[in-house]
């Protein structure tokens, strides 16, 4: 099932939803015909969506809202906050393109600091899927919880099968000795490609899918940090995504654990297509094995399909 | 009428208590009064019986400094106990500086401007959804109009047709610290909003006369958004603070209290020490 079958079926079972975009209908674009009025359109006014969406809500209505990750969680940062965040209302967040699946956009579209922002709010849920079907699979229950939720969209297609989403709960793929590997959205693709390599070359290694980052699961995370390493591994600053969260998290345990932060430190990525920009950031599953062991391997890295969107 | 203008003045004296021990923003809440007792002592579909009724009207209030405004008018109207007022600024109740929810009647909590135009329209939104017929207002300061949500809002109010909304402008030509045509100007301000899309009544917001003849107007032109630019005087009602820059926010002590308790009822002249406080 896609992302807008998922949509449009919840929307046709339960009034309460209302699906909204300021003028960004790629994954939606089949809804107006089928929800109506209930599809609402606002615009380029991302902070408007974000307010009416909390005055829909006061009236009992679930607003999904749709645009640009970039837009959606730092141009209408404070009305998130301050209307959604404040009042615990139940704001669901589509933020779609972030991290490297805005491939070609530049700097202004990156959205590599949304997860610290979005995580930072009182009241505020955190999610990212690792594929569509892990998408697919946590989004009812994030619909159906009272509050506020920013969800990483991913939509593209791995041929992994995920276990069921619990909000809070990590999925554990893996569990190895030698080094645990925490990541969560786009990543995870390249992960699996790292962990087939580490394995082949003897490494006892475990994989994470986070997938709830807020709540996060601290007990998945303080199972990692008993591996030798821990790599926080995420498209994604450093500062304030799941490093930070590892960080936080051990230190408030009293636990320490070798930690090898694996993302962007403190720079924009630079833009191409996908597959140029993870070779050129270093994040394929090839480089992302062999910096872990340290060595070149004579792996061989799978085609990366670039996305099948571009805004 | 006599009614509407012996609440209006017990507001007034509701708000001048409030403005010693900490103060509150005197100026932006009296400039406001009349136009918030009028549209809830007799126009708005809001008591406290009714507050869970998803028919009943909505009043957001953004412009969030002229809350005191708000509270003297719940107090009169039966919404709040008036000796709850004697809580202000104390930690004991959640009567403070800009609206909150966890006081009866209050729609959604203000502070941040140019917020509540869009949760309005979103409420305004679902009532035409649901085919409903119950009010929006929405009531903005004039300073609040830098915020390009505020705009934002209007357009989009346009876009979705929604005559059920009406934005009231308290037009009291100042923002926080200075003359709003001295900083951002505004006007021509009936212009703007019709050039977005609005159909805009313009009166006198101290003259319940005119209150009535606009707002009775309501919709003002069918499938737009209504509205009502209601110039006002800041601090209206006590000319030693009236249309004073440096009147925004005030902290009396309670000798000034009481001589302003007098100046509103005409009886003298008020001689005021206090210095203002800028807050913002």
């Amino acid at each position: 099932m896609s992302y807008e079958e998922l949509l449009t079926k919840l929307a046709l079972e339960d009034d309460r939803f209302v699906v909204m975009t300021a003028e960004n209908r790629a994954l939606v674009r089949n809804l107006p015909a089928k929800l109506g009025k209930r599809f609402v359109d606002t615009g380029i006014t991302e902070q408007t969506m974000v307010g009416a969406a909390a005055g829909l809500a006061l009236r009992g209505r679930i607003p999904v809202l749709h645009a640009l990750a970039t837009f959606l969680s730092m141009r209408a940062f404070e009305f998130i906050r301050t209307d959604a965040g404040i009042p615990n209302l139940p704001v669901k967040l589509s933020s779609f393109i972030p991290g490297f699946l805005s491939d070609g956009n530049g700097p202004t579209h990156q959205a590599v600091e949304d997860i610290s922002i979005m995580r930072g709010i009182p009241n505020v849920t955190v999610f990212a899927a690792a594929d569509e079907q892990d998408l697919v699979g946590m989004l009812p229950a994030i619909w159906a919880s009272p509050n506020p939720a920013y969800v990483r969209i991913n939509t593209r297609q791995t041929d992994y099968n995920h276990t069921p989403f619990e909000i809070g709960k990590a999925e554990v793929i893996c569990e190895g000795t030698d080094v645990t590997i925490l990541t969560y959205g786009l990543l995870f693709e390249q992960a699996l490609v790292a962990v087939n390599i580490l394995k082949e070359q003897g490494v006892s290694v475990g994989l994470v899918n986070m997938r709830s980052l807020k709540p996060v699961d601290e007990q998945a995370i303080l199972k990692a940090a008993k591996s030798n390493l821990v790599v926080t591994l995420e498209d994604h600053f450093n500062i304030g995504g799941l490093y930070s969260i590892v960080a936080e998290t051990l230190l408030k345990h009293q636990t320490t654990a070798k930690v090898m932060p694996y993302g962007l430190d403190g720079k924009w990525f630079k833009p191409a297509l996908l597959p140029a920009v993870l070779e050129y950031e270093g994040f394929t599953g090839k480089q992302i094995a062999e910096k872990i062991l340290g060595h070149t391997t004579n792996a061989i890295q799978p085609e990366i399909a670039t996305p099948e969107f571009a805004e | 009428m006599s009614d509407l203008k012996d609440i209006a003045f017990k507001v007034r004296q509701h708000i001048i208590r409030m403005s010693t021990d900490g103060g509150c923003f005197v100026g932006a809440s009296l400039s406001a009064t009349d136009l918030i007792v009028y549209l809830y002592a007799e126009y708005l579909n809001i008591n406290k019986d009714n507050l869970d009724d998803p028919n009943r009207d909505y009043l957001f209030l953004s412009k969030g400094h002229d809350v005191p405004a708000l509270y003297g008018t719940f107090a009169e109207i039966g919404l709040m106990d008036p000796e709850r007022l004697k809580n202000h600024l104390s930690t004991s109740d959640h009567i403070y500086w800009h609206p909150n929810t966890k006081i009866d009647g209050i729609e959604f909590h203000s502070g941040s401007l140019g917020h509540l135009p869009s949760v309005a329209l979103g409420v305004a939104l679902d009532i035409k959804m649901r085919g409903g017929n119950n009010k929006v207002i929405c009531i903005l300061g004039d300073g609040e109009l830098n915020e390009g949500s505020c705009w934002e809002a209007v357009l989009v109010a346009g876009a979705h047709k929604l005559d059920n909304l009406i934005f009231v402008v308290d037009r009291n030509h100042f923002q926080a610290n200075m003359a709003t045509e001295d900083l951002i100007p505004l006007e021509p301000l009936h212009d703007k909003f019709t050039a977005f899309g609005a159909a805009v009544k313009r009166i006198d917001g101290h003259s319940f006369e005119a209150l009535r003849e606009a707002f009775n107007a309501y919709p003002f032109q069918e499938g737009k958004l209504n509205v009502v630019i209601a110039d006002t005087v800041r601090g209206k009602g006590l000319p030693s603070i009236e249309a004073r820059a440096d009147r925004w926010f005030c902290n009396f002590n309670h000798d000034e209290v009481e001589s302003l308790l007098k100046e509103l009822a005409g009886e003298e002249v008020t001689e005021l020490t206090s210095e203002t406080l800028v807050v913002r």
